[in-house]
C-alpha cells in the first residue's frame, strides 16, 4: 500500500476523544449560475456624488476608505455629478464616445472573423470599452501601457490603425509580430503600448520597472498597468505592489474587475472577504474604487492617479468594477457556467449608452447622430477587414517565410539555430516541397 | 558601446594582455571591476537585488558600487525574485541594461516565469520592438555546505529555454571578461558564479587546505575593460588521449585530477553553455576520439546530456569509446553528506579509466 503524508484517513472515532467541533472547508459560489434569475436587487451602489475627492498628494494613509467606496461621476439620469466630475469639453466627451464604439465595431466584427474561420482566437471588451478608453485619453500619449489582453481600447483611443491590429489577429503578411504570437497579443512600441504576453500579471512588475526606470532618469513620463481580478492572485501582483510601494514608482495599478475569470468568479481571487482596491491598503499604496462602466470615472480617476504619480506622491491602485458582458473568450461558452441574463440586468448598465446618454444630457449628442456614427463605425471597420484580409487570414497559406521562425530568438542567429534552419530546409527538399 | 576595444582571449597560464595594469584579484573581486567598469562606461547599466546596495552584497561582488554610483543605480530590492527578473523586464523596455542579482541560483524559480516567458521570449513575439537586454548574475554550485537550498546547479534547466544565453566563469580572469561581455549583450543571459571559487580554485580535494587565487595566472585581471566573446570555449589543457568537457568549479577538479593521474588529457572549459562553442568541442574529439563530460548538477536532462548526444551526433565516427558523464547524483544536495555527492576526483579518475581502458 502506497505510503502517505499526515492525517487524511483519521476517523469520526479518532476524533472522538476532543472536544472540538469538525473543521469544515469553505469553497465559494457564485449567486448565479445556469438557468438562475440574476438579482442583483441587494447590490450597494453609493450615490455618484458620495465619494469625496482627496488631493492628489494626499497620503494613502487618509484616503483608506476610497478603496471600500465606489467613485462614480454619471448618475443614473446620466448627469456628472460630484467632487469628480472631469468638466471635460465637448469635443472630448465625443471623441470618447466614438472611440469607446469604434472599440465595440471592432470587436464585432473580428469575433465574427474568428467564426469564419479567418483566425484562431479572439477576446472582446464588450461592457468594459470605459476601462481602457477612458485611460488612455486622461494618460499622456507617451505614458507607457502595459496591457492585459483586455485592453484593445488603448490602442484605439491613442488612434493606432485599425487594419495594424487586424493584420496581427489574422496572422498575414503583414502582421508586425510575423504570425508568432496569438490574435490580440498586439505589440506597438509607437503607441506606447508594450508587448502583449498571454501570461498573466507578468506585466505588472515590468510596468512598476519601467516607472522605476523613468523616475530614476528624471523622466515625465509614468508607466499604467492592467490585469483582471482574477489574476489578482498571481505572485507578480504582489511582487509589483511591493516593488511600487517601497519605490514610490510612478506607475497606475489597475485592476479590471470584470467579476468573471473564464468561468471562475471573483470570490476564487478573494472578492468575498474584500475589494480588490483594498489591495492598496495593506500596501500603503493610493486605493481607489471606481465605477468601470463610467468612462467619466475611468477618466477622473486615472487623470487623478496620473497627476500623483508625476508630482511623485507615488502609485495608485485603481480597481475597475465592471462586468464582462461577453465569453473570456472565442473559446469558452458563458452559458455552461453563469447565468445568462447576469449582462443585461449588471446594475451599473453599459459604459457607452451612459456616455451617450450624458451627451445627449448636454446637447451636443443625439441618438440620430449616434445611429449615423455606428453605422459608419461598422462601414469602417469592415473597410479595414477588407483591406487587412488582403494580406491574408490565418491558415491559408504561409505568410511568413519560413526561415523567420528562427530569427528574433537572438538579436544574432546562433550556429545551432542556423543548422537547426538548414535541416528543415533539406527535410522540406528532400521530401519534395 | 562605440569604442573599439581588442578582444583578448588567453588561455589558462597565458600572460594577460589588456587594457590597463593586471592586478592580483579573486572572482568576486573580479566581478566588482567588471560592474564598476560597466557602469562607469554605460550610464544605462543598474545594479539590483536583494543586499546588494549599501551592503555590498552577501559575497560582497557588488561592495562599494552604490557609494560610487548612487542608489538610483545600485539598490537594495524586496525579497521578491520574480519582482526583481519583472522589473528587471521594465526596466530593459525603458531602456535601460540591468545586472539583477539572485542572491543564490537556488532561488531562482519564483523569477522562472519571468525569465522564461517574459525576458527570454520578449524580442520574439514582439519582432524585436522590445528586447530584454539583462543580465542575471547567481552565485551556484556546492562545495560550501550550503545543503539542498544553497548548492544546485540549475544551468540545465535555463540551457533548455531557447532565447537565453548561459555563461559559467571558471577564472577571475574570464569572470570579468565575460560578464562584461554578457552585459553588453543584447540578449538576456544568465550568468552564473561558481561560488566554490569565488575565493580560491578547488581541487576537489575537501580535506586539503583551501587555495587562494594568490599566484594563478588567470587571476592577473587587468583592471580596465576588456571582453572575452561569448560562445567561445577555452582550453585548459593540451592533450591528446581524451576530451574532458566541464565548466565552473568542475574546470579545477578535473585539471587537478588529470595532473595526479598524469593523464595526457584535453581539457575543454566551456565558458558559455548557450551559445555553444561546438567547433572546439567537435575539433577536440575528433583529435582525441575520447569524450567524458562533467557538471556538478543532477545526470538526467542535464547539460551533459545535450553535450553527450551533440559529440555522438557529430563524432561518432572517431569515437574509440562511449562517451562518459560524471555528474551529480540525481538526488537533493545532501548537506552532511556534500562530499560523497559532489563528484570529485575519485569519480573522474574513474571513468576515466574507463574510457581509457582499450
Amino acid at each position: 500500500m502506497a505510503e502517505r503524508n499526515g492525517a487524511g484517513d483519521r476517523t469520526a472515532g479518532d476524533r472522538a476523544g476532543r472536544n472540538l467541533p469538525p473543521l469544515s472547508l469553505y469553497v465559494p459560489e457564485p449567486h448565479f449560475r445556469p438557468g438562475d434569475q440574476a438579482d442583483f436587487s441587494g447590490f450597494d451602489i453609493p450615490a455618484a456624488d458620495a465619494a469625496p475627492r482627496p488631493d492628489e498628494t494626499s497620503a494613502a494613509g487618509d484616503m483608506r476608505d476610497m478603496a471600500y467606496g465606489l467613485v462614480r461621476v454619471l448618475d443614473e439620469g446620466g448627469n456628472a455629478v460630484g467632487a469628480w466630475n472631469p468638466n471635460l469639453p465637448p469635443e472630448t466627451l465625443l471623441k470618447m464616445l466614438r472611440a469607446m464604439a469604434l472599440t465595440r465595431a471592432f470587436d464585432e466584427r473580428m469575433f465574427r472573423a474568428q467564426r469564419q474561420g479567418k483566425t484562431s482566437f479572439y477576446m472582446k471588451c464588450t461592457g468594459e470599452e470605459a476601462v481602457a478608453v477612458a485611460a488612455a485619453m486622461a494618460l499622456d500619449r507617451d505614458d507607457m501601457c502595459f496591457p492585459s489582453y483586455r485592453q484593445q481600447g488603448l490602442l484605439i483611443a491613442r488612434d493606432w490603425s485599425i487594419v495594424d491590429m487586424m493584420n496581427q489577429i489574422y496572422s498575414n503578411k503583414a502582421d508586425r509580430m510575423r504570425g508568432r504570437q496569438l490574435p490580440i497579443m498586439y505589440s506597438v512600441r509607437e503607441a506606447g503600448f508594450f508587448s502583449i504576453s498571454g501570461n498573466l500579471t507578468t506585466q505588472y512588475p515590468q510596468a512598476v520597472g519601467w516607472a522605476m526606470a523613468s523616475a530614476a532618469r528624471g523622466d515625465t513620463r509614468i508607466a499604467a498597468t492592467w490585469c483582471g481580478e482574477g489574476s489578482t492572485a498571481e505572485g507578480d501582483f504582489h511582487s509589483a505592489c511591493t516593488f511600487a510601494s517601497v519605490y514610490r514608482a510612478p506607475v497606475i495599478l489597475n485592476v479590471v474587475n470584470n467579476q468573471w475569470a473564464i468561468s471562475s468568479f471573483s470570490g476564487f481571487a478573494g472578492a468575498e472577504a474584500t475589494t480588490f482596491a483594498a489591495r492598496a491598503v495593506g500596501y500603503g499604496i493610493a486605493g481607489l474604487r471606481i465605477d468601470g462602466n463610467d468612462a467619466l470615472a475611468v477618466y477622473a480617476a486615472t487623470r487623478w492617479a496620473a497627476d500623483r504619480a508625476r508630482s511623485n506622491a507615488g502609485p495608485t491602485l485603481i480597481e475597475h468594477f465592471t462586468y464582462r458582458v461577453e465569453g473570456h473568450s472565442t473559446s469558452d461558452d458563458p452559458g455552461q457556467y453563469r447565468s445568462a441574463d447576469e449582462g443585461s440586468h449588471w446594475p451599473l448598465g453599459d459604459p457607452i449608452a451612459r456616455l451617450k446618454q450624458h451627451c445627449i444630457g448636454l446637447g451636443i449628442w443625439d441618438e440620430e447622430r449616434h445611429a449615423a456614427m455606428d453605422a459608419e463605425l461598422a462601414s469602417m471597420v469592415k473597410d479595414a477587414a477588407r483591406e487587412a484580409e488582403k494580406n491574408g487570414i490565418l491558415g491559408h497559406g504561409m505568410h511568413q517565410p519560413f526561415e523567420t521562425m528562427f530569427e528574433d530568438v537572438f538579436e544574432e542567429m546562433p550556429w545551432h539555430l542556423k543548422e537547426q534552419l538548414q535541416q528543415a530546409i533539406d527535410e522540406k527538399k528532400a521530401a519534395g516541397l | 558601446m562605440a569604442e573599439v576595444v581588442s578582444e583578448v582571449v588567453p588561455g589558462a597560464g597565458t600572460e594577460t594582455v589588456g587594457p590597463g595594469d593586471a592586478k592580483q584579484m579573486n572572482m568576486i573581486q573580479a566581478i566588482n571591476s567588471a560592474l564598476d567598469v560597466m557602469m562607469g562606461r554605460d550610464p544605462d547599466v543598474v545594479v539590483m537585488g536583494e543586499d546588494v546596495g549599501f551592503f555590498g552584497g552577501v559575497f560582497r561582488a557588488t561592495a562599494g558600487l552604490q557609494a560610487k554610483y548612487g542608489k538610483n543605480r545600485v539598490f537594495d530590492t524586496p525579497i521578491t525574485e520574480c519582482g526583481i527578473i519583472g522589473v528587471a523586464v521594465g526596466m530593459g523596455a525603458y531602456g535601460l541594461r540591468p545586472v539583477p542579482e539572485i542572491q543564490f541560483a537556488d532561488y531562482i524559480y519564483p523569477a522562472l516565469d519571468q525569465l522564461v516567458s517574459e525576458a527570454a521570449r520578449l524580442r520574439y513575439r514582439s519582432a524585436g520592438e522590445f528586447i530584454a537586454p539583462m543580465t542575471v548574475r547567481s552565485p551556484f554550485g556546492g562545495g560550501i555546505f550550503g545543503g539542498q537550498t544553497h548548492s544546485q546547479s540549475p544551468e540545465g534547466i535555463f540551457t533548455h529555454v531557447s532565447g537565453i544565453k548561459t555563461v559559467i566563469p571558471s577564472t577571475p580572469y574570464d569572470a570579468k571578461g565575460l560578464l562584461i561581455a554578457a552585459i553588453e549583450d543584447n540578449d538576456p543571459t544568465l550568468f552564473f558564479e561558481p561560488k566554490r571559487i569565488y575565493n580560491g580554485p578547488f581541487d576537489g580535494h575537501y580535506d586539503r587546505p583551501a587555495k587562494s587565487w594568490a599566484g594563478h595566472a588567470d587571476a592577473q585581471v587587468p583592471e580596465g575593460y576588456y571582453r572575452i566573446p561569448l560562445g567561445k570555449a577555452r582550453t585548459v589543457r593540451e592533450g591528446e588521449a581524451l576530451t574532458i568537457l566541464c565548466y565552473g568549479t568542475m574546470v579545477h577538479v578535473v585539471a587537478s585530477t588529470v595532473a595526479e593521474a598524469d593523464i595526457d588529457a584535453e581539457i575543454i572549459d566551456l565558458r558559455t553553455l548557450v551559445p555553444l562553442d561546438i567547433e572546439a568541442i567537435e575539433a577536440s574529439v575528433r583529435k582525441t576520439g575520447r569524450c567524458l563530460i562533467v557538471h556538478e548538477a543532477t545526470r538526467t536532462g542535464g547539460f551533459g546530456a545535450e553535450l553527450s548526444a551533440l559529440v555522438q551526433e557529430r563524432c561518432f565516427h572517431h569515437l574509440e569509446a562511449p562517451i562518459e558523464r560524471v555528474t551529480g547524483f540525481d538526488t537533493p544536495y545532501p548537506h552532511s553528506l556534500e562530499w560523497a555527492y559532489f563528484p570529485g576526483p575519485i569519480r573522474i579518475r574513474e571513468a576515466m579509466a574507463k574510457i581509457l581502458k582499450d
